[in-house]
């Protein structure tokens, strides 16, 4: 038996929890840039807001029912999403980090009498714990724990469990297919023209025509609707292999300069999130681009790779590199809006070969360099992020993001923790 | 920025992986043997099965401490010190005990200044303990969040202020009323 953990609004939740006045009051949260709504609370929901709905669309919407508007506060979510989490491996031994806000559980050492029960016990002490609202949803596949779910956000209880056959049946017969954890709207077409309209259609189609005429995926979906679980629990998410920094700016950029400061501002969060995971890179990947959208310029896009010639995380080379790289792609007289710098090939710090040409006097260079970083991440830790930076980052920002409406970091800064009296 | 080339791989090629991660330690000899010998009864998976009889009282707890094994030797004799060593004291430990429910507030106002709660001060709040009478709360009171103690008398709610300038709330029906969370510490600043 597999029970899949879904928050509710999880972004709009994180809010409420340090913003209690606004429970049951319409709350979206934008993406990065103030784009398009990206989670909404059943009452904006109500208020006919659809996800993804671009800002300057819903404006009218938002101004009219005062709809509260939060730009998205990442590190926010990060926090309490690793909270729910922790708080469910107490639940089961082996957890599933699906997403931010959806983890699957194994529960096969509970009886099927007892599953119900314990499907709400972990949505309240959930509630409890971090203030987050979740829906649990408990079938004997992972697809069907899926489809569970769905039942249970609706369900006055939060927990909805599939158990019996036919309930199963039943339920499945009144889904459609493109509803179906896995299936996207391309294959739902494909189905619905070969006659198979909802989901027990395609539970009672013989597997092994659906492998001929379909591929693996599909006919495991099928057995999995079936009650037969293929899919297994991930124990452990394999590890990191990249890591990014990118962003929109919030007005476009044209000269080289601007452009620097936002690359060395993004290697440089690169290499402070390299250290605090453990790791080195030895090749950075730097991205340009244009905005796509706009017809009066022309779309230019570049990626350059440039390979470090030994593994680091240092502010330092990351940022010599990724300058070094944006003069290879930097072209004159274009509106950029978006910069990015990613790092690929990790590895873990403590397991990388100085490299053949680092002598004994580089070594202790690098001992010393490590000491001043650490001193670097202390005192952004102590006095905040961005309380010191490199130059070459720039002090001007003008290169920032929209973020309008952000509400503070309450559980990541000493300066902006929840007050009160 | 040069990089050293490096031969192709021979597949099959090498030590066979192991289904979970691994890493090589040094370790007492006797020990190794006790291991072996779990490991050659399959019992390994005893090892990392959680235990899930005590999930409600348990401390959510991402390190495992180990208390042995603390210094890399290298070379030579251990540090004979190793052997009683309690490591060393973490205010983490001692002020947080479910750190996935723990959150921290800052004071703003003087209501509760008779049981040491002052004006930027720090509260640790932790969210998973019942708000029995009587406790110090975070309580969230038509929308804003107070600190108060919470009195539960026979049929009605008090939120009760520590200073004789704040008059006690008596929360009533038409009121919308939570506790966010229960206050275990307060941090203040001598200096």
């Amino acid at each position: 038996m597999f029970a899949l953990i879904d928050c509710n609004a999880f972004f709009v939740s994180c809010e409420r929890v340090f913003q209690p006045h606004l429970e049951k009051k319409p709350v979206i949260v934008l993406s990065s840039n103030d784009g398009c709504a990206i989670s909404r609370s059943c009452e904006a929901k109500a208020l006919g807001i659809p996800m993804g709905a671009p800002f300057f669309k819903i404006r009218d919407i938002v101004e009219k029912h005062n709809v509260h508007v939060f730009s998205a506060n990442f590190s926010l979510y990060g926090d309490i999403s690793s909270r729910v989490m922790e708080v469910l491996k107490a639940f089961s031994p082996t957890l599933e980090v699906y997403s931010i806000d959806e983890a699957f559980l194994d529960l096969s050492m509970l009886s099927h009498n007892k599953l119900f029960a314990y499907g709400c016990h972990i949505k309240k002490i959930v509630k409890k714990w971090t203030g987050i609202p979740v829906s649990v949803g408990i079938g004997p596949t992972k697809t069907l724990a899926k489809v569970a779910n769905s039942i249970a956000k609706k369900h006055p209880l939060g927990c909805y469990a599939l158990l019996t056959p036919e309930k199963t049946e039943t339920l499945l017969g009144q889904i459609s297919l493109q509803d179906i954890w896995g299936i996207g709207s391309r294959w739902s077409k494909k189905l619905n023209a070969l006659n198979l309209t909802t989901a027990l259609d395609l539970a009672q189609a013989d597997p092994r025509w659906i492998r001929k005429a379909f591929n693996i995926v599909l006919a495991k979906t099928a057995l999995e609707l079936k009650g037969k679980a293929c899919l297994s629990i991930g124990e452990t998410t394999p590890p990191k292999k990249s890591l990014i920094s990118s962003r929109s700016f919030g007005i476009p950029l044209t000269t080289f300069e601007d452009l620097r400061e936002a690359i060395s501002f993004h290697a440089s969060s690169l290499a402070h999130r390299l250290r605090i995971e453990g790791h080195k890179t030895s090749l950075l990947s730097i991205t340009v681009r244009t905005n796509p959208f706009d017809k009066k310029g022309r779309f230019y896009s570049n990626t350059h790779l440039i390979p470090l010639s030994s593994p680091s995380q240092d502010n330092t080379t990351l940022i010599k590199a990724a300058t070094l790289a944006l003069e290879k792609v930097y072209r004159e007289h274009l509106s950029y809006k978006k910069v990015g710098v990613m790092a690929l090939n990790l590895s873990p710090e403590n397991q990388v070969n100085p490299s053949l040409f680092t002598e004994r006097k580089g070594q202790e260079h690098s001992l010393r360099r490590r000491e001043i970083l650490k001193s670097i991440d202390h005192l952004n830790y102590r006095y905040g992020k961005g309380s010191l930076i490199f130059a070459s980052e720039g002090v001007k920002v003008s290169w920032q993001p929209k973020s309008s409406w952000k509400s503070p970091s309450f559980t990541q800064n000493w300066k902006q923790l929840p007050e009160v009296s | 920025m040069s990089q050293a080339k490096i031969r192709k791989r021979k597949p099959g090629a090498g030590r066979k992986p192991s289904p979970i991660p691994t890493k090589a330690i040094r370790l007492p000899l006797p020990l190794v043997q006790k291991l072996q010998e779990l490991q050659n009864g399959k019992n390994l998976d005893a090892l990392y099965r959680v235990d899930i009889g005590e999930i409600f009282t348990g401390k959510v707890s991402t390190a495992l401490r180990s208390p042995f094994f603390e210094s890399r030797v290298q070379a030579g004799f251990p540090s004979p010190a190793d052997e009683f060593s309690e490591g060393s004291l973490d205010l983490n430990d001692y002020l947080i005990h479910h750190k996935a429910a723990t959150f921290f507030v800052r004071v703003t106002g003087d209501s509760m200044k008779n049981v040491g709660i002052f004006p930027g001060d720090l509260l640790i709040v932790d969210r998973s303990l019942p708000p029995t009478n009587g406790k110090v709360v975070i309580a969230v009171l038509n929308g804003e969040m107070t600190v108060k103690r919470l009195e539960k008398e026979k049929n009605r709610v008090l939120l009760c202020a520590e200073n004789a300038d704040y008059p006690d709330i008596v929360v009533t029906e038409e009121d919308s009323f939570s506790t966010w969370g229960v206050v275990t510490n307060v941090i203040h600043s001598l200096i």
